[in-house]
């Protein structure tokens, strides 16, 4: 039987615990972070892999959503074309706030090895980015790391998202 | 034993004699009498204006105003039921022309037939949709790549590229990075040209290897002192061209050595 005990030492010896309104939604934000299924090139099946059970990230509390309604991390997994571009965008407007974005691989940071017409070269062109992830492909512990290092950086932020820096960044 | 190779001038002599390899040329022989191709140009007739084989396949030449046709005899006549590419090459700065072609494949003799027909720029092709259904996409591709318009075509529309592109991306003359429209469409799309300065141009490849660069790359074959301007003393090497040197890829893999 699993004992219960209060530990009356701590938090004043009162049965609660103290904490601030910031640590607390944020606590719940970092803590089920589902991103977008948004794979497009490569990099989606790194993504796949790190959704599966062998690196599993339902431990972390992310859980991949099929619409942009639902989510709150976009994954750019992939080489954006210039043709896709426009609903890249459209799905991050789509998706409610707040909204992080991880921008994942070589081709989603810089347009990478395709330094040609029909490929955006870097997707912070359109979109804001909080993490810019590197690797060709980038493995699922990379990925992992990723999503552990916005976790950190959520849990910094202020819970009113309009305190946060980036929101100057916000273009439209 | 191992054979001796003189080693005392291994440093004088440049280690890569090409700067960039060309492909030797693949030697043409003439339709062999009797076989299954000569039927193939016989059926053809006068349409073909001249034909030859090149690495097991027919090639034929063709007035590009009677690749309908041609096509319609290899199709029913001759067995060359499938068009499994059709597309063109860019000899604008050359000739002036497209150079266009079929790839047909016969599936019961297991035979390819390559039909070739030239075209001016702004000139345009029949279609030949109704013949093979897989040429739909293929001349959309076309006309989206060179912009070589296809008469009669069911749906002649962009296919890879986004239907507001400008410019049309295979020809010889369309930059590989792409030309200014290029460069700004997402921005243009998504934002507006107002956009444009908050943005910011692209950032394309930073890491690029400059020739001319004499601070962080050095020369292959001899040095230079650091950081002087060789960008028109450079020594150039002559391309090693083969179109003399022909490789008969039928018989033996083993000639390619040879040609050095």
């Amino acid at each position: 039987m699993a004992q219960h005990q209060v530990n009356y030492a701590s938090s004043a010896g009162l049965p609660i615990a103290l904490t601030t309104v910031d640590h607390l939604v944020n606590w719940g934000r970092s803590n089920s972070l589902w991103p977008l299924t948004y794979g497009l090139a490569c990099c989606a099946i790194e993504m796949m892999a790190s959704g599966a059970s062998r690196y599993d990230f339902d431990r972390m509390g992310t859980i991949f959503r099929a619409s942009p309604r639902q989510a709150d991390v976009m994954i750019l997994a992939g080489t954006l074309s210039k043709k896709h571009a426009e609903f890249a965008r459209r799905l991050y407007d789509q998706m409610t706030e707040p909204k992080w974005v991880i921008s994942m691989g070589s081709c989603a940071n810089t347009g990478g090895m395709f330094n040609t017409y029909a490929t955006v070269q870097g997707v912070d062109r359109i979109i804001p980015v909080d993490i810019y992830l590197p690797g060709c492909a980038p493995r699922p512990e990379t990925l992992q790391y990723a999503m552990m290092m916005l976790q950190k950086k959520i849990r910094k932020e202020s819970a009113n998202m309009n305190n946060n820096t980036k929101q100057n960044l916000r273009l439209v | 034993m191992r054979k001796y190779t003189p080693k005392d001038n291994v440093q004088g002599k440049s280690y890569y004699t090409d700067r960039f390899w060309v492909a030797p040329r693949v030697p043409r022989s003439k339709v062999e009498e009797k076989s299954h191709f000569e039927s193939v140009v016989k059926a053809l007739g006068r349409k073909a204006k001249e034909s030859y084989v090149e690495v097991g396949q027919l090639i034929v030449h063709i007035n590009a105003t009677e690749n309908f046709n041609v096509l319609k005899i290899l199709k029913e006549k001759c067995g060359y039921t499938q068009c499994s590419e059709q597309s063109a090459v860019d000899y604008l700065a050359q000739d002036g022309e497209f150079e266009l072609f079929y790839q047909m494949l016969n599936i019961t003799e297991a035979k390819r037939v390559r039909v070739v027909c030239r075209i001016k720029d702004g000139e345009a092709i029949e279609s030949v949709c109704p013949l093979f259904k897989s040429a739909n996409f293929a001349e959309r591709e076309m006309f989206d790549m060179f912009g070589i318009k296809v008469n009669n075509h069911p749906f002649l529309k962009r296919i890879l590229m986004p239907d507001d592109w400008e410019g049309h991306p295979l020809l010889k003359t369309y930059p590989l990075i792409g030309d200014d429209f290029a460069s700004w469409y997402e921005v243009d799309k998504i934002f507006g040209k107002e956009y444009r300065d908050v943005i910011g141009p692209e950032n394309r490849d930073p890491a690029r290897i400059d020739r001319y660069d004499t601070k962080r790359f050095s020369r292959v074959g001899y040095e230079v002192p650091l950081g002087a301007d060789i960008s028109d003393g450079e020594k150039e090497k002559a391309i090693e061209y083969s179109d003399t040197l022909l490789v008969d890829y039928n018989t033996s893999s083993k000639q390619l050595d040879e040609r050095r």
